[in-house]
């Protein structure tokens, strides 16, 4: 059996708290933005990240590529754990996974040229080619992304924001990587720009076999390019399963509020649908609920919620439907 | 056909072949400075003055520690500014030609104003960005060194430096440049610090990209503006310390002059009526430190990051 790209087991991320006025010897507070997430991810496949602002979607991201310091295994195509492998060994991993970040100009050196911001990872992970070799492949690069090449002088600020994100994911695509996370990579565009970016998002991966991991807050744009959708809430996995599967039948409480939240294009249906409120703001992480993290919001909570965290299952009925909560 | 359609063809061709030169940042600032009149007019008059320091020497008739024995004791009466006599700025105390005294006087300060504040560009610039970018403890302690610094009273330790030394020129340089940077290396490290949290370097984080080049390819760039602004600002502020260590007597030592010490002679004896030994240091005094802040205000106005 082949392995998957990533396997993520128990992923942990906590950063320290110290508050204005402690003492130097006070022990400073734990914020889990991450607690423990498992998934898979196989070849070729894309990942939707859902949840609401702060849950630790960005977070998640950035512990995969050791941006912020995690704990727990990140298995890289059955092979090193990218989380204890030694830096220069890293380095060769970075070229596999790029990321495409959220606000698209300020993802871009306003002193470069477009040429220069694209060639950058390659001469990074590929210092020993040429001048001419690096800007014959920066130009092949910037047609994929259907960009004009001999644009390939003009600065970002030149840019609309959706050309700027082209130009990210061009950067980003340059070192022929597997994997692209792609954190909230349409939340600064403007609705036909998001349709324009992920279309060509699909297309390439498509062409070039690669693996998504797509962070967003928006449910119709993650149903439209995922495979699998995976909700967390408060660093918690709550449920993950196959795209069609979750938009149909969400199983837990907290994906059953948001999926009736997204708005259906037709007056119809949208007045008679019944939409799950969810009351409360989000607890704080530095205080999370005891058991699960959810049952201070939510609508079936009992006393068990409060004693017991349930544990990320597989519904009897569908081996890969996984669901957090003890009444699904 | 209202349009030639081969015409436009050709056009659409010729526009995607060749390779369009974008507008940097740096020359859309350029043309904004250019388009505000008093900053273009600073930016000749410290041409003028950088030309004066740097021609006038071939036109004048004396050297500036030759006295003229023909007005030495009579100068109130003899030694004013005249074409014929050749003392075009007239001649101080002791007979000597004030036209080359300035000449003098403008090279050196100048030169203590551009290396000074050089030396703040440099030192501060990499010290405030290296700060800025690591962060955390090496951060506090890096600014905590700086706050010390900036405690003492510097012009104290400048004169206490002079006085036991000696008085030279390589002293006042070395006095001066070591507190100019102190205020540059805070501003550049709170720049660094908002540069930090910008996506694109985070991009470069991502990819691998090593500290040192992150700092040198992508924070120092984006810092260039505001040390531009900064610096031109500095110029004219390490010139008048080094006037006032010269007023107080402290600074360059005869034969060498320079604005300060010029202007303390004039002073001293413009009871006499010899008011031209003040008029004429004065004069390019003020117009050069006027020249700097208009181009420092101008050049202010047009790397303004909120203009982009």
């Amino acid at each position: 059996m082949s392995h998957p790209l990533l396997k993520v087991e128990n992923l942990r991320v906590s950063f320290h708290i110290k508050s204005e006025g402690d003492m130097p010897w006070t022990k400073p507070r734990e914020l889990h933005a991450v607690g423990g997430v498992d998934f898979e991810l196989k070849q070729g496949e894309t990942l939707g990240i859902v949840g609401e602002s702060g849950c630790g979607k960005s977070t998640l991201a950035r512990a995969l590529i050791r941006m912020v310091p995690g704990s727990g295994k990140v298995v890289w195509m059955g092979g090193d754990n990218l989380l204890d492998v030694s830096k220069s060994k890293m380095m060769n991993y970075r070229s596999e996974i790029q990321m495409v970040f959220q606000d698209p100009l300020a993802s871009l050196n306003p002193r470069m040229t477009v040429g220069q911001i694209i060639a950058e990872p390659l001469r990074t992970h590929q210092p020993n080619l040429s001048n001419a070799q690096v800007k014959e492949r920066v130009k092949k690069m910037m047609q994929q992304v259907s960009l004009l090449p001999n644009q390939i002088n003009r600065y970002p600020h030149e840019f609309s924001g959706g050309q700027c994100q082209r130009i990210g994911i061009a950067r980003a695509l340059i070192v022929e990587p597997k994997l692209i996370i792609c954190d909230e990579p349409v939340s600064a565009l403007d609705v036909s720009i998001q349709a324009q970016v992920i279309n060509l998002l699909m297309e390439l991966q498509r062409k070039m076999g690669l693996s998504l991991i797509f962070i967003a807050h928006d449910l119709s744009v993650v149903k439209h390019i995922s495979n699998r959708v995976m909700v967390l809430y408060l660093g918690k996995v709550m449920e993950v399963a196959d795209r069609n599967d979750l938009y149909e039948n969400p199983r837990h409480p907290y994906t059953q509020a948001l999926i009736s939240a997204v708005p259906i294009p037709d007056p119809e249906i949208e007045r008679n649908k019944e939409i799950i409120l969810i009351d409360g703001d989000l607890p704080s992480p530095l205080a999370p609920p005891s058991g699960c993290v959810f049952r201070t919001r939510c609508p079936k909570a009992q006393p068990i919620c409060a004693t017991t965290p349930p544990t990320l299952d597989p519904q009897s009925d569908q081996e890969t439907h996984l669901v957090a909560c003890h009444f699904a | 056909m209202l349009i030639e359609q081969d015409k436009m063809e050709n056009l659409a061709d010729a526009m995607v072949a060749a390779e369009v030169k974008g507008r940097s940042p740096w020359v859309d600032a350029r043309k904004r400075f250019f388009n505000n009149k008093a900053a273009v007019a600073g930016l000749i008059v410290l041409i003028c003055v950088g030309l004066f320091a740097f021609l006038g020497g071939y036109f004048a008739k004396f050297s500036n520690d030759e006295i003229d024995f023909m007005v030495i004791g009579q100068v109130a009466q003899l030694g004013g500014p005249s074409i014929s006599s050749g003392h075009y700025f007239g001649t101080d105390d002791l007979g000597r030609d004030m036209f080359a005294r300035v000449v003098q006087g403008t090279q050196i300060s100048l030169m203590v104003g551009v290396v000074g504040a050089a030396i703040a560009v440099i030192a501060g610039t990499l010290y405030g960005a290296t700060a800025g970018y690591v962060g955390g403890r090496i951060d506090n302690i890096m600014m905590r060194i700086v706050d010390i610094l900036m405690a003492i009273p510097y012009m104290f330790v400048l004169i206490l430096l002079l006085v036991i030394f000696g008085r030279s020129i390589s002293m006042l340089f070395i006095g001066i440049g070591l507190l100019s940077w102190l205020e540059m290396s805070r501003i550049v490290r709170g720049q660094t610090l908002t540069l930090k949290n910008k996506e694109f370097i985070e991009a470069a984080q991502a990819t691998g990209v090593s500290s040192f080049k992150i700092i040198t390819r992508h924070i120092v760039p984006n810092l260039l503006g505001v040390v531009a602004v900064y610096a031109t600002l500095l110029v004219p502020l390490m010139i008048l310390t080094e006037s006032f260590i010269s007023f107080l007597g402290l600074g360059v030592q005869e034969p060498l002059t320079s604005w300060g010490a010029l202007i303390s002679e004039g002073a001293g004896t413009m009871q006499y009526g010899t008011l031209w030994q003040l008029v004429f240091p004065l004069f390019f005094f003020v117009i050069t430190l006027f020249g700097f802040y208009f181009v420092g205000d101008g050049l202010r106005d047009a790397l303004d990051p909120k203009d982009r």
